[in-house]
């Protein structure tokens, strides 16, 4: 009986000292892919893949940022209202609205909602290039496959998270207004008050800071995720670009929600 | 003794423990095509990748005109080295999100300092050469297999390479494609002068275009040389594979495999009577003249016509033939002597006047449709030979006696 549960204590710390090894491993190896990918940004002839990455990560991103801002405002809006007018303190909505969605919501959601829309056909499209050859055929061709194809993600990624970000706190805050103001009757004035007042520049920056944290780690994870997708020792072909595309966004959703929490310690 | 341009010495490589590569000597020869060929999971497209660099030996070492891969420095003879060499790849590895021309442009586009104009000068050039103008601004989706492969010899050819890797560029193609293919690496082979190394399985229509076939056997290299030497070296590796890939018959035209040529002609000679004797005839057809001035495809549909042609006249009189280079065939008439062939030649030529050869024009014209005037030569070199020749020999006896015997002018040159 000791005999097995000392194989079974074996077995144990081999598996979670294996899975320490890999995760530092990885780690290690995403924090080099990012350098080698950042810079390389400032090459010669990049500018027109970036823009066309940011037209692809950013322009076509936005529709689903304004819905998801405007919506994600008046939600917060309805349950706010009905939270402080118990406390009579529905004046303060619009400050309550404003410091969440620029501080929180408006940085966290954005990624998320970039993440599942950009980020996955990141991994999946730099995947299928790498299962089908593509990436090789860059290197024969003396095309550095990390400057063409990661480089103008990671600063495409940049450059649009913030813009988005902005873009999604303005229709936040604009959704609170429709439903505090014009649907259960808050003062606009107060509204708009307690909304610039209680910002302060601070809270701006660290909005952005977080944004362009979370580009970071999202462009280099889904990038990541889909240039290695040939290593997967799990799954092969199209179904590891499956798998990575999968495994791209769920590490970065929980990876964006994680540095939140480091980002806002140590900003608070 | 010539110095090969890339020479393998005792290269091993190993994925997973499992060795692919085991010591492998092999050397490619500049200005050559040399064939790879081998059973599937031997190690050939890994060595072809060596040669590109996306992979690097565990043991040995690769040499390029005598100068070791991995003593390059990377910003000079090793970027020099990547310059010169492109590689085809066996599932054409072109963006599905870029056009054709884009395609073709992306490594002008990324390498060199070009104006956009000499770009699209250039690249429209290598369109056209594989006959893709009518596709330039379409998807690779929206192409057929084979146009999608013309894209990535287009590709290939655009950086005007020295050496150019090609993997398996004929897999998935039918017989007639499959030949356009390789009649356009040798075509190009021939006019831009660059070094070409494939990968093909598609025995005997590669051969035809061969200087080199390797043989790799269990990642071992079993044999390198000329075609003809495989023939006369009885290795049961290449009686299991090579020959077994070679079948009896050349698919394009009807006639004889090589190998059943050679074969047949062993045995036809064999009794080595004294005094038995035969004719050959080496028939040969504007074949680089015809593609230039109607493309890939109509020549090796031409081929393929004079070669059905050849085979049933020449079948019925007990004779056997098989095709030598793309455009090239032989036949052999035993107890034939010379003069009874010229007759044969004659009979044959007149009914390639009369019949073959209008009646190609006439769907050649309809095919390509194209106004421009071409001709076609038909010639043919007349030997008489005995057991003690072998095909070398024979070959060039009759190639020295060649005249233009059937031949079609188009109405324009003939005012």
């Amino acid at each position: 009986m000791a005999r097995i549960i000392q194989l079974n204590t074996l077995i144990f710390f081999k598996f979670i000292g294996k899975y320490t090894l890999d995760i530092i491993n990885h780690l290690g190896a995403a924090v080099i892919f990012f350098s080698q990918g950042f810079v390389r940004i400032f090459r010669k002839k990049q500018w027109q893949e970036i823009v066309q990455q940011v037209y692809y990560i950013g322009a076509t991103s936005s529709s689903i940022v304004v819905v998801v801002g405007l919506f994600t405002g008046m939600v917060l809006g309805l349950q706010l209202y009905y939270t402080l007018i118990k406390f009579g303190a529905v004046g303060v909505v619009g400050a309550a609205i404003s410091l969440s969605i620029i501080r929180e919501l408006g940085p966290v959601l954005t990624a998320i909602m970039i993440t599942a829309r950009a980020g996955s056909a990141m991994t999946a499209e730099i995947g299928i290039q790498r299962i089908s050859e593509q990436i090789d055929a860059l290197y024969t061709m003396r095309i550095d496959p990390v400057k063409y194809l990661i480089s103008p993600r990671i600063a495409a990624a940049i450059i649009s998270f913030p813009i988005l970000t902005a873009f999604f706190d303005i229709l936040g805050i604009l959704g609170g207004w429709i439903t505090t103001v014009l649907l259960l009757g808050v003062n606009e004035g107060t509204y708009f008050y307690r909304a610039q007042s209680s910002l302060a520049m601070v809270d701006i920056q660290g909005g952005f800071i977080k944004s362009i944290v979370f580009a970071v780690i999202v462009s280099t994870i889904c990038c990541y995720q889909g240039y290695f997708t040939h290593l997967r020792t799990d799954s092969h072909g199209s179904k590891s670009v499956s798998v990575s595309t999968t495994s791209a966004v769920v590490l970065s959703c929980v990876l964006i929600l994680i540095s939140d929490y480091m980002v806002t310690s140590f900003l608070m | 003794m010539e110095t090969p341009l890339i020479e393998f010495k005792n290269v091993t490589k190993r994925f997973n423990g499992k060795t692919i590569l085991d010591h492998v000597n092999m050397t490619i020869y500049g200005n050559q095509v040399t064939t790879i060929i081998g059973k599937s999971g031997t190690g050939k497209s890994v060595l072809l990748k060596h040669i590109a660099g996306l992979l690097s030996p565990e043991e040995g070492e690769i040499f390029l005109t005598g100068k070791p891969l991995g003593e390059m420095k990377k910003d000079g003879e090793w970027d020099r080295y990547r310059k010169n060499i492109s590689y085809m790849f066996q599932g054409n590895a072109l963006f599905d999100s870029m056009t054709v021309f884009e395609n073709v442009a992306l490594p002008l586009r990324q390498t060199t300092n070009l104006k956009k104009k000499e770009i699209k000068k250039k690249v429209m050039m290598r369109i056209a050469q594989t006959e893709l103008t009518e596709v330039t601004g379409k998807y690779p989706s929206e192409l057929s297999g084979g146009m999608q492969k013309r894209v990535a010899l287009a590709r290939a050819l655009v950086t005007d390479p020295e050496i150019i890797l090609f993997d398996e560029p004929t897999t998935g193609q039918d017989m007639v494609r499959r030949n356009i293919i390789l009649s356009m690496i040798a075509h190009y082979k021939k006019k831009l002068g660059f070094t070409a190394v494939l990968i093909s399985h598609d025995v005997p229509d590669v051969l035809f275009i061969s200087d080199r076939i390797i043989l790799l056997w269990e990642g071992k290299v079993a044999f390198q040389g000329a075609y003809e030497d495989t023939i006369q070296l009885k290795h049961p590796m290449i009686d299991e594979f090579l020959q077994s890939l070679e079948g009896f018959k050349d698919e394009l035209t009807g006639l004889l495999s090589k190998q059943m040529f050679t074969s047949r002609y062993a045995m036809s000679f064999g009794a080595k009577q004294e005094g038995l004797s035969g004719a050959a005839i080496l028939f040969d057809v504007n074949f680089n003249l015809l593609v230039e001035s109607l493309g890939h495809q109509a020549a090796i549909d031409i081929v393929k016509t004079l070669g059905e042609h050849i085979n049933k006249y020449m079948g019925a009189i007990d004779g056997f033939s098989t095709r030598q280079r793309t455009g090239q065939i032989i036949t052999i008439l035993p107890h034939i002597n010379g003069t009874e062939a010229k007759q044969v030649v004659a009979d044959l030529a007149k009914r390639l006047q009369e019949e073959a050869l209008p009646s190609i024009q006439s769907v050649m014209r309809a095919k390509t449709k194209k106004n421009s005037c071409f001709d076609i030569y038909v010639s043919a070199g007349i030997t008489e030979t005995n057991f003690s020749d072998d095909i070398e020999k024979i070959l060039s006896n009759a190639r020295s006696a060649q005249k233009i015997i059937a031949q079609y002018q188009c109405a324009k040159r003939r005012n």
